[in-house]
């Protein structure tokens, strides 16, 4: 009996299911707070045709870049693509599929795709080309735009604690997007940095319930600098 | 004499009030940090996850999980609190952020902002910049007045794709301090040494000019 118990033992049987021309959450934002391993294992399987919502798609080499290398990637849903040549290079081509998705608006959508919610009004986008073909309403004497919500066949996300049921705490600004992927994908697969007994986190310090994770493995962990900026003393 | 980047840093920091919470874009914005008065308060909030954002680290500080949303390595003040994407979007969206800075490639005097495409050219994405101007109400805008051959940015229609419609109400550039109102623009302060007619000649949007047009103090 696993019971609540989430963890898997091989990033193999972390993705277990995962087939060409699915759709992937994943959260992170530029490199930090990326699940790394799970990506790498995602090229390791060669799987195609995905699209993936995340707010940045990598660089050359790292995080999510590493999937454009074998044109892996179908549509990529993402609010920023700098820094990323190959990417740049796929999007002009017409190989690969750009959906620019302003950063708030793509973590709503997540958090309603996660929260049941179909569809929601913002403000956001709205008399840009982003709101061009979308149902416009007016409330308050304010235009807003319709959105709908993102759901996933699989989201993979990185948090730093968790105990064996899933439960998470995340550290610093390497939450991000995380939580709310995890939530919005039908299978969500996290990668920590450790993971600890049922019972020792405190209930009152989980930053996300083990009920949103189907999946948790533990990984060791590059977490490249995009940009090293120091102050001397 | 155009604002040099650091005089634009000092105009905007002039913006700030005691008790402030604050977005400040990247570039010419995020440098206003520097110049918060030493008697005043300021809370700096980056959009993907931090309230409360202090200056770059020690070398020794670095710390790759704790970086603001230009990428860079940062650190916290004490009081500052970390969040998701989606809580920090609540507070831009909810109007709970005091000021925004950001900046821009054109501005028109219907308060209009184009700053994150040119088509066919520089596509990288909105980030954050849809949504803080679509939530925010105090939104300083801070550009260069003209393109290096002369062009106005400050246009009676933006000619690039928008970024935010009617929502721009204050814009700063290298030679002026401007509001916008009923689709003009009314020109507030000038760069030290740079005359209204300069100004005028530099803006293609409708303009006005009242009596007095004080020189900005920096």
């Amino acid at each position: 009996m696993a019971g609540f118990d989430k963890v898997v033992t091989s990033y193999t049987e972390a993705l277990e299911g995962l087939e060409d021309n699915m759709t992937i959450i994943a959260g992170g934002f530029g490199l930090c707070g990326i699940p790394e391993n799970l990506i790498a294992e995602i090229k390791r399987r060669g799987t195609r045709g995905l699209t993936i919502a995340s707010n940045n798609a990598g660089v050359d080499g790292k995080g999510l870049g590493i999937l454009l290398e074998d044109q892996q990637i179908k549509k990529m849903i993402a609010s920023y693509v700098g820094e990323n040549a190959l990417f740049e290079a796929q999007m002009m081509s017409g190989e690969l599929e750009v959906e620019l998705t302003p950063q708030g608006t793509l973590a709503e959508k997540m958090r309603a795709g996660g929260a049941g919610i179909p569809a929601f009004f913002t403000a956001t986008g709205y008399g840009t080309p982003v709101g061009e073909g979308k149902e416009v309403r007016e409330f308050n004497g304010r235009h807003y735009i319709l959105e709908e919500a993102l759901v996933g066949d699989f989201s993979i996300a990185k948090a730093w604690k968790a105990d064996r049921y899933g439960n998470l705490m995340f550290r610093k600004t390497a939450r991000n997007f995380n939580p709310m992927a995890i939530t919005a994908g039908k299978i969500a697969v996290v990668e920590v940095e450790e993971i600890v007994e049922v019972g020792q986190l405190d209930p009152d310090e989980i930053h996300l319930p083990g009920i949103y994770v189907n999946r948790l493995i533990q990984g060791t962990f590059e977490k490249t600098i995009e940009q090293r900026t120091v102050r001397s003393a | 004499m155009a604002l040099t980047r650091e005089q634009l840093a000092q105009r905007v920091a002039q913006e700030f009030h005691d008790g402030y919470y604050v977005n400040l874009g990247i570039g010419i914005p995020t440098l206003a940090a520097n110049y918060i008065p030493d008697d005043m308060q300021v809370m700096l909030q980056s959009e993907n996850g931090l309230l409360g954002m202090g200056q770059f680290p020690l070398d020794e500080e670095v710390d790759a999980d704790l970086i603001n949303a230009g990428k860079q390595t940062v650190t916290m003040v004490p009081g500052a609190s970390i969040f998701s994407s989606a809580e920090s979007f609540a507070m831009i969206r909810g109007g709970h952020v005091d000021l925004t800075v950001l900046g821009a490639f054109e501005v028109d005097c219907q308060g209009n902002i184009a700053s994150y495409m040119i088509p066919g050219k520089l596509i990288k994405g909105m980030g954050g910049a849809m949504d803080l101007v679509a939530g925010a109400d105090n939104i300083m805008v801070t550009m260069t007045h003209a393109s290096k051959s002369g062009a106005s940015k400050l246009l009676a229609e933006c000619t690039l794709p928008l970024t935010g419609k009617g929502c721009i109400k204050r814009v700063l550039t290298d030679l002026a301090l401007m509001d916008i109102a009923e689709g003009k623009f009314i020109l507030r302060e000038r760069a030290p040494g740079v005359s209204v007619e300069e100004i005028a000649k530099l803006t293609d949007g409708e303009l006005v000019i009242p009596e007095n047009v004080p020189e900005m103090t920096l």
